[in-house]
């Protein structure tokens, strides 16, 4: 019974870094009406950013935000201007544009390509840094150190954009460009403007899950791949564009993904991720917190 | 020099032409409306003095300053501000927060919360229901905030779209006594009709859009009186 307590409390913690990795992608598609194939490599660039920071500094990882959140940004921001904005000029008439989401694609690549060449395929690590396999003994119970501050960084993040979206200016206006773009175009809001900053939110939130993971997991060049289909799922499981409900899809993988192995092979519970999945298309592909109503 | 000035303008969608050598103008202070039936072009005039769409030849001058390239957002700074046909409501909003987007640009933020005052004096109904979700008003109620958000722009020309589009009748009097008020407190009016007896009512000259061309103009009264009018339009 310990043990499957235990367990969940990890999953929860570990999936809500997954909410955390997946907050991004829901953001940029709640707004741009794209899935980002790149995410994963988004992640890749955060772990590393993050990795150098602390390796060259010796900082705490949690330090690392005040560099990777804004050099983030400003990667998202610019990858948005440059690479996407032409393709979506391009394409102005059409609602979701399937050429944006093949830019995407070659982004990935190129993003993991790229650091294959600058940082070869060797794996890093910080293996001295203060979080690394540090433990709380509650009871008879072991919870993670890392992942602990990691779930609650999620929640902090989660809560964060959550706020900046619906009590600010500029996140009124991003929600006003995610409901109708034209419209909200007639309100002098810049389509184009909004597209760039939300993709540098969305990065900036990728990058601050990148540095909730360096303290315990390896960063190489294809680390990305290892999460990216797993934060499809879990922003299908949550409604693609909701906030809250990707933290919550990541707790519900990160708990099956734990408790799981308790009762089945691993396998078994990866195939019930993947099950959980397709019900939720053909049953529910609004996700659990999807809106009903067309955007 | 007019305040609004559209000449000779052709608008295309592909290769499509639904607007040949279209010219009009608006006075400042004046209530101008454009009649025509479905499929006229008007929806079209106006989307391409916002800018969502660009004229292939001619010119559009705002205040004399050629806007017929500019952005959307820019021709919102200058004080353009439409209601689009069908209100296009932020669905998901609150009242109180289309209302606020409303007054997203530079010239009308810094007055934002005066010109809420005068939106809800203008609309009482707006105010008791400010953090109601839009999608969940009725359509009179939705066309009441798409104007109330046009008036948080601090619109020096107002182009309304329909406003008075699959409403009640009673409703359809509510809508065009707002316009009527918003006219008399200075604001210029462009309105974008089928609704040809209340539109020619309150304005002071009109314009006849038929298959993307203006077939007739001239003062509202007497083109209540004209026979074509009449038979196309207010069915006499
Ligand atoms: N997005 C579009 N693509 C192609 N044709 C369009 C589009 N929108 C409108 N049209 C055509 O342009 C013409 C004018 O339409 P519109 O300006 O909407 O007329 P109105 O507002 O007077 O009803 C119509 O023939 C219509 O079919
Ligand atoms: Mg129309």
């Amino acid at each position: 019974m310990i043990t499957i307590l235990e367990d969940t409390i990890n999953g929860i913690l570990m999936g809500s870094i997954y909410g955390l990795m997946a907050l991004g992608l829901t953001v940029i598609f709640g707004v741009l009406k794209v899935i980002n194939f790149a995410h994963g490599s988004l992640l890749m660039v955060g772990m590393y950013v993050a990795y150098w920071a602390v390796q060259l500094t010796g900082l705490h990882p949690y330090l690392a935000l005040i560099l990777v959140v804004p050099v983030m940004y400003l990667f998202g921001y610019y990858l948005q201007d440059i690479v996407i904005k032409p393709i979506y000029k391009a394409e102005k008439q059409v609602r979701e544009p399937i050429t944006v989401i093949i830019v995407t694609t070659g982004v990935w690549y190129i993003l993991d390509n790229l650091s294959l060449l600058v940082f070869t395929p060797q794996y890093r690590s910080l293996p001295d840094n203060p979080l690394r396999g540090k433990m709380i003994e509650i009871g008879s119970m072991l919870i993670s150190v890392p992942k602990l501050w990691g779930a609650v960084t999620a929640v902090l993040t989660a809560a964060a954009i959550y706020w900046f979206l619906q009590k600010t200016r500029m996140g009124r206006a991003i929600r006003a460009t995610s409901l109708d773009r034209e419209a909200a175009s007639l309100m002098g809001i810049r389509q184009y403007s909004i597209y760039n900053i939300t993709f540098g939110i969305g990065t900036a939130a990728a990058g601050v899950a990148g540095v909730t993971i360096v303290p315990f997991f390896n960063v190489f060049p294809t680390v990305g791949v290892l999460f990216d289909i797993k934060c499809f799922i879990i922003v299908v499981l949550g409604g693609l564009g909701s906030i809250g409900g990707a933290i919550l899809g990541g707790i519900i993988i990160g708990i099956i993904e734990s408790v799981g192995p308790q009762f089945m092979a691993a396998t078994w519970t990866e195939a019930i991720v993947y099950g959980l999945f397709l019900i939720f298309l053909f049953v529910r592909p609004s996700g659990l917190f999807g809106v009903k109503y067309d955007w | 020099m007019p305040f609004l000035e559209v000449k000779e303008i052709d608008v295309y969608y592909g290769d499509m032409q639904v607007i040949f050598g279209l010219s009009l103008n608006v006075e400042e202070g004046e209530v101008v409306s454009i009649i025509g039936g479905n499929g006229a072009g008007k929806s079209t005039l106006l989307r391409t003095i916002s800018g969502l769409m660009s004229s292939k030849r001619g010119e559009i001058l705002f205040e004399g300053a050629p806007i017929s390239r500019s952005e959307p957002a820019d021709i919102v700074e200058r004080g353009i501000i439409q209601v689009p046909e069908g209100r296009r409501l932020f669905t998901l909003m609150s009242i109180k927060d289309n209302l606020a987007v409303g007054a997203y640009s530079r010239r009308a933020e810094a007055d934002a919360e005066k010109t809420l005052k005068e939106v809800y004096a203008l609309m009482p109904r707006l105010q008791e229901r400010e953090n109601q979700v839009a999608i969940t008003l009725s359509g009179g109620e939705q066309q009441m905030v798409a104007i109330g958000r046009g008036i948080m722009a601090k619109p020096k020309l107002l182009m309304l779209d329909e406003p008075s589009l699959g409403l009640a009748p009673i409703l359809i009097k509510d809508i065009f006594e707002t316009v009527r008020k918003i006219a008399d407190q200075g604001t210029t009016v462009l309105l974008v009709e089928q609704d040809v007896m209340h539109s020619l009512r309150l304005s002071d000259r009109g314009y006849v859009l038929e298959h993307g061309r203006i077939v007739m103009e001239g003062p509202a009264k007497q083109l209540l009186e004209d026979p074509h009018v009449k038979t196309a339009y207010l069915g006499l």
